[in-house]
């Protein structure tokens, strides 16, 4: 066999073995591949049709198997997806939008008059119904197929950025097979794999599930979000559906271990448990261990920019209520090389920046130079040939054991709820508002709360609401506090120990 | 009342009765909000009583609060 050069030969393998097999559900509509090879073709053949190739094509649809389908499609006709959600505000879809260019936006019923509310340029909107409905155009495919380059795009999708600019990180093929076949190995997955899905999909994280259910003709199921509230009917619906499979940000395994979900009900198949994006406290993370004591733990580790996950850690021994889980090792294929600032290797225990060499690295920031040119640098070790490293910005050490452990970030970015977040990128669009004269961000770790503190006209529930408008839900302050006047630094600076001080004494 | 209002400063919790129905309350403002009342009233909310019906409103939510403080 050719060695796989494009993400969809997952698919047109794994059709020919498993056509009628569930694929992808949320519990409502489900999709088995030959379906979602199926409407992926249609979908391309439109696309095709409409002239549209190696383009962004934006997604714009309620979280489904449908969504997925529109996925493959674009990547089917030589293009690369851009998912867009309603949870984001409208504000940060119109940069999305403005910057990506897109001929097309794809949508579903839910989401078509909200797009056409947005500024598309020369871009159309169309129905995914629509689209479907296309007779498929089998030699145009084939064709298609056949001149594709595993450099190019698979899929765009956008991160905080501390100007106030989301930053779009475009993945390659190469990229995202490298990273479905070293997860896959590490985290054991098979035929029997049935994920229960948790993230948004427009983050990379979605990678995870999505691709190695075509890999092994395993089952993905789409949890609906309103049960991430509702913890015994997470669990109840886990057993329902058989999951025995989950990467989860952290957040929303405590919010089951936290309140003693597991005295009334137990995940009966879950045996693989993954998780990361932030520190799983160790009360937490027993309360897990003792309510499923075959399963395996492990921790993920990695940037966007990195094609999904880069590092991880298996749980196999026993941990402090005081200790942090190790980042661990990277997977096999990507190197981390732990930089001074000074562009040398750091000694033995000794902090440096997190770097990240290999295949895995995502082809930077789409239509943004200067921001790419800022994090993706030469390798400072390699002077013979260019070579890229990304510039992760996070800190960390090696430990006794030679694994990797997180210390802290080089600035003001945070994870919050499982979000990678630039506090900046908070700050600049409370400073864009009429009426604002300042504002600075700090971020309480212990009761992960972000704390606005603001100088200006309106009122705290004014800003509140006027906020929402430009940011997404996870990104808005817990706490709004009007001050007078904002401390300062001796060089002009707003002075955020000093707000930090005042926010700890109450 | 504070904990709510400090949650979402725009919204108006006297008079909102679909507060998880209607997503004004997520996930997160649900975890904060259980830890901050488990915190000031000296009681536990548990998995059994995370259900959509007493978050909807500030009285649902009151009335549970009263619940648990009776059974405690």
């Amino acid at each position: 066999m050719d060695m796989q050069n494009n993400v969809l030969d997952y698919l047109s393998k794994i059709v020919k073995e498993k056509p009628d097999k569930t694929a992808y559900s949320d519990g409502t509509v489900s999709l088995s591949f030959l379906e979602v090879y199926r409407q992926s073709r249609a979908v391309a053949s439109f696309l095709h049709r409409k002239g549209i190739y190696k383009k962004p094509v934006v997604i714009f649809m309620k979280k489904s198997p449908l969504e997925v389908a529109a996925f493959f499609g674009t990547v089917a006709a030589g293009c690369f997806y851009v998912p867009i959600d309603e949870e984001m505000p409208a504000g940060r879809i119109q940069l999305i939008l403005d910057n990506v260019q897109s001929p097309l936006v794809l949508c579903d019923e839910s989401t078509v008059e909200t797009a056409k509310t947005f500024r598309l340029g020369a871009g159309e909107v169309v129905l995914f119904g629509q689209a479907v409905l296309e007779e498929i155009d089998d030699a145009a495919l084939e064709d298609i197929r056949r001149r594709a380059i595993d450099t190019d795009p698979v899929y765009i999708v956008f991160t905080s950025g501390s100007t106030g600019i989301p930053k779009g990180v475009a993945a390659c093929h190469r990229s995202v097979i490298d990273y479905i076949e070293r997860l896959s190995e590490v985290l054991e997955f098979d035929g029997d794999t049935v994920f229960g899905n948790q993230s948004p999909l427009y983050f990379d994280a979605c990678l995870k599930e999505l691709y190695p259910t075509l890999k092994f003709g395993a089952t993905t199921y789409l949890i609906p979000r309103e049960l991430f509230s509702v913890p015994i009917k997470l669990v109840e619906y886990l057993n329902t559906y058989h999951i025995n499979t989950i990467c989860w940000v952290v957040s929303a395994l405590t919010m089951i271990s936290a309140f003693g979900t597991f005295e009334t009900i137990t995940p009966k198949f879950l045996r693989t448990v993954a998780f990361g994006s932030e520190v799983f406290p160790i009360k937490q993370f027993r309360i897990w261990r003792n309510a499923l004591p075959e399963a395996s733990f492990t921790n993920l580790y990695g940037p966007t920019e990195g094609t999904g996950m880069c590092c991880y850690y298996k749980v196999e021994r026993e941990f402090e209520e005081n200790e942090a889980i190790p980042i661990g090792q990277p997977f096999p294929n990507r190197e981390i090389l732990l930089l001074t600032p000074e562009g040398k290797l750091a000694g033995e225990g000794e902090e440096g920046e997190i770097c990240i060499r290999g295949t895995a690295l995502t082809l930077g920031y789409y239509n943004d130079p200067e921001r790419t040119a800022l994090a993706f640098t030469q390798n400072p070790l390699n002077t013979a040939y260019p070579e890229r490293i990304y510039r992760t910005g996070d800190i960390a050490r090696k430990n006794e054991a030679g694994e990797l452990v997180f210390v802290s970030r080089k600035d003001y970015q945070i994870k919050h709820m499982g979000h990678r977040i630039e506090l900046g990128e908070i700050e600049v669009n409370v400073d864009m508002l009429s009426g604002i004269r300042m504002a600075a961000c700090i971020y309480d770790e212990k009761k992960t709360k972000i704390i606005l503190y603001y100088v200006g006209d309106p009122s705290e529930k004014e800003l509140a609401s006027l906020l929402k408008t430009k940011l997404p839900r996870y990104m808005l302050p817990n706490r709004t506090i009007r001050l007078e006047s904002l401390p300062f630094t001796a060089n002009g600076k707003i002075d955020r120990v000093a707000l930090k001080k005042r926010y700890e004494a109450g | 009342m504070e904990i709510l209002q400090d949650l979402h400063p725009d919204v108006d919790f006297e008079t909102e009765e679909h507060l998880v129905d209607d997503k004004i309350l997520d996930s997160f403002d649900i975890v904060s909000l259980i830890a901050e009342i488990n915190d000031n009233f000296d009681i536990a909310i548990t998995a059994k009583d995370i259900l959509p019906e007493n978050f909807n409103s500030a009285q649902a939510l009151y009335e549970l609060i009263r619940r648990l403080e009776e059974e405690a």
